[in-house]
């Protein structure tokens, strides 16, 4: 029996060894070509994964302004990642809080609706959104605060988890607290917040990772001008478009610059995501 | 089902009927106030003293004639033909701009919106003015201005509450939408671009199209792209649901050391953003890619394996890499779910004599399924529309000649969609595939939200 457990054991641990190795190679590589030198090596694809000489060409390239808009492309991220997250959470708060402590007329159907439009495909209304969004002058060189405004409009429709969670505390303190004279905005923001912290913390984890790989909206609204970009349109391009002047390793560097900051920040918080994404799905 | 329908409707009229009553009744009972009120909003909350609730109503009384007759009037005009004077020159040689239908249609569209606003808005008006008379006819005091503000943190605080989030839901999601559906009665395209050109309607023609098979109909090509997108869908979802809780288990053995560290190796694959980690991986097995450069050097293989050129080959690979996205993910949800198995079903099971598969078919399996069973459901239509996993290893290629509106081998529908936007202009062909993808996912949504066994008995596992 034991011995059996044993060589159980070590095939897991074989399993897991070459599971680990799968998931870590694609980044390995990744890391790898971007110490390509460029001057003494073609920056293009690649064919061989050992660098001939480390150099720190790339990453000087991405800092050269002069040469490239990178740091204002990332810059624009930024932005964007910050806000809509900080204004996306608040909207979600909201919502949640009215859907599941409130009891209104229209409530059902509010949720229904939402739901139905929810299998709406998001690109179907991309033309229309551009238009919008020109009409107010908020496309090309302005599709940073474009792009923000159309995160957080309808950002009230993502209320599941958060409600599925509000949903989840008892409804007797607000009642306590009702009787003790709170009003409802009080219960919201003494109470309810500040026991919410792991899901609050989601929601906005969450909202800050998604800018970074919004590549549909982003493009479209930029619509050519770079002053417009985040850095995954502007990666997108690096690699389809500019692959042949040998910007394939310049990819390489900027993606690792946009990788370690997330990373690091999503494993500082990873206890709340998966916190936020169980409590999701059993939620449905 | 026909009977229920006619109750429906006749319960309709009965309630309609009932309020033009009401309507009439307010009017023919209530003082003068209440009845210059029916044109003039707010106009007896503000005499009796509502000044909140009064000005409120006036102003977006104001706001809203303002905007039907200051411009919506213009586009409302023309909703029917979406416009006849096409841009030219005058006989003088100035340019002369015509009609800009797309303008025509969204505005148009504003515009019956805000009617419709108005006379909810009416109706609310003389609701309020009744409400107060009652009031004080019963001898009780109104509510005073203070109390009326102060609501809007209490009682009235899901108003506060949900007053953003609805405008912006409605301006960016359900206007754009309603124009959508509509411009896939259109026959807006490359060929009829506004300001230029105009569009006009054109009844189910589109339809009729994507349903034609032969010549230049979307038929045949629509139900392959909607094909793949289900067997996509079927597979990212469900391989990865099986092989995440595989995962999970293995990790979760008694006797696996350093947990943590498993875990976390394979969730690096969440956090890199994905167009960093799917670009990347889509050109390693490029023609000229590491993983056929390596092939070759080994001797493996004397010419490049297609892995993105050839259709079965991309399909197969496409639902592969999406495993090394999906499996984390599916890992760490699981992992939660498993600790709430109670311990004692694989007890008993193990005195029975069960073996660790046998443990895996029985218990695991309906515990996990049972749980997640909406959350399986939400995976399959967010699936469906998996933009991201396409359009970054492949952008829907290979592309054939076989099929029309430049669709590809891998494309989803939603991808579909977006190439026919971005590339082709092709809007009302665009609109169309958009609401078969709602289509679609309403049907799945249904039919499988009426089977899940969470659903039909909330009680089950316990």
């Amino acid at each position: 029996m034991s011995r059996k457990k044993k060589t159980g054991l070590a095939v897991s641990y074989i399993i897991l060894i070459l599971i680990s190795i799968v998931w870590l190679f694609p980044f390995f590589c990744l890391i790898m070509q971007s110490f390509r030198s460029y001057a003494t090596e073609y920056g293009g694809m690649v064919n061989y994964l050992m660098p001939k000489n480390f150099s720190l060409d790339n990453y000087k390239f991405l800092f050269d302004t002069e040469q490239t808009k990178y740091l204002h492309w990332y810059g624009n991220t930024l932005i964007i990642a910050c806000v809509v997250s900080v204004l996306q959470t608040l909207i979600v708060i909201c919502v949640s809080y009215a859907l599941s402590r409130m009891r209104f007329a229209g409530r059902t159907a509010l949720m229904r609706i939402w739901l139905v439009l929810g299998m709406f495909p998001g690109f179907l209304t991309m033309i229309c959104l551009y238009f919008l969004l020109k009409q107010m002058g908020l496309t090309q060189a302005n599709a940073v605060p474009g792009l923000i405004l159309i995160s957080i409009a309808s950002s009230g429709m993502g209320y599941y988890v958060c409600k599925g969670y509000f949903d989840t505390i008892p409804k007797s303190l607000d009642e306590a607290a009702r009787i003790d004279g709170a009003t409802r905005a009080q219960i919201l923001v003494q109470m309810i917040v500040p026991l919410s912290k792991p899901i609050i913390i989601y929601t906005a984890l969450v909202a800050f990772l998604a800018p970074w790989c919004d590549y549909v909206f982003a493009s479209y609204v930029a619509f050519g001008n770079s002053d417009g970009y985040n850095v995954a349109v502007a990666m997108q391009r690096w690699v389809w478009t500019n692959d042949y002047q040998g910007y394939f390793t310049r990819f390489c560097a900027g993606g690792i610059l946009v990788a370690i900051p997330v990373t690091v920040l999503f494993m500082f918080l990873q206890k709340y995501y998966v916190e936020g994404i169980t409590g999701g799905a059993v939620k449905g | 089902m026909k009977d229920k329908k006619k109750g429906a409707v006749g319960r309709f009229f009965a309630w309609l009927g009932a309020d033009l009553k009401e309507i009439g009744k307010t009017f023919s009972e209530g003082d003068w106030k209440t009845r210059v009120s029916y044109l003039i909003f707010g106009f007896g909350q503000i005499m009796r003293g509502q000044l909140v609730k009064g000005i409120t109503m006036l102003l977006l009384e104001a706001a809203g004639l303002y905007f039907i007759i200051g411009f919506g009037s213009q586009y409302l005009g023309k909703f029917l033909t979406l416009g006849t004077k096409t841009r030219g020159f005058n006989p003088n040689g100035t340019v002369s701009y015509g009609d800009n239908s797309f303008f025509i249609l969204l505005w148009g569209l504003l515009s019956i919106i805000v009617v419709i606003a108005l006379i909810y808005l009416w109706r609310l008006n003389i609701k309020q003015n009744r409400e107060a008379e009652k009031r004080l006819a019963e001898g009780k005091a109104l509510h005073t201005n203070k109390q009326d503000l102060a609501s809007l943190l209490d009682e009235n605080f899901d108003k506060t509450l949900l007053a953003l989030p609805v405008l912006g839901i409605f301006v960016f999601t359900v206007l754009p939408i309603i124009f959508m559906i509509l411009v896939a009665f259109t026959n807006y395209d490359y060929d009829h671009q506004p300001p230029a050109k105009l569009f006009t309607w054109t009844g189910l023609q589109n339809f009729a199209n994507i349903f034609s098979f032969g010549g230049n109909g979307f038929g045949s090509t629509f139900f392959s792209v909607l094909g793949w997108t289900l067997v996509w869908a079927f597979f990212a979802t469900f391989l990865n649901y099986i092989l995440g809780i595989a995962v999970a288990l293995l990790i979760n053995q008694k006797g696996i050391k350093f947990k943590k560290l498993w875990r976390t190796i394979l969730v690096i694959t969440i956090a890199v953003p994905q167009f960093v980690s799917l670009l990347y991986i889509g050109k390693m097995f490029a023609a000229d890619g590491l993983v056929n450069a390596y092939l070759m050097k080994w001797g493996w293989i004397d010419k490049a394996i297609p892995f993105w050129t050839n259709k079965h080959y991309a399909r197969i690979l496409i639902i592969l890499i999406n495993l090394w996205i999906g499996i984390p993910y599916m890992m760490l949800i699981a992992t939660g779910l498993l600790m709430n198995i109670p311990e004692d079903l694989y007890e008993s099971a193990r005195i029975d004599g069960a073996n660790k598969f046998q443990m895996f078919r029985k218990i695991t399996m309906p515990y996990m399924l049972f749980v997640t069973g909406p959350f399986l459901l939400t995976q399959f239509t967010g699936n469906l529309n998996n933009f991201n996993v396409i359009y970054l290893l492949t952008q829907g290629k290979p592309q054939s000649v076989n099929l029309t509106g430049k669709a590809g081998y891998t494309d989803l529908l939603i991808t579909w969609l977006y190439k026919m936007t971005v590339d082709d202009s092709n809007y009302k062909m665009a609109a169309v595939i958009g609401i078969m993808v709602f289509v679609v996912t309403a049907v799945v949504s249904l039919v499988v939200y009426n089977i899940l066994p969470s659903v039909k008995d909330e009680e089950g596992f316990q």
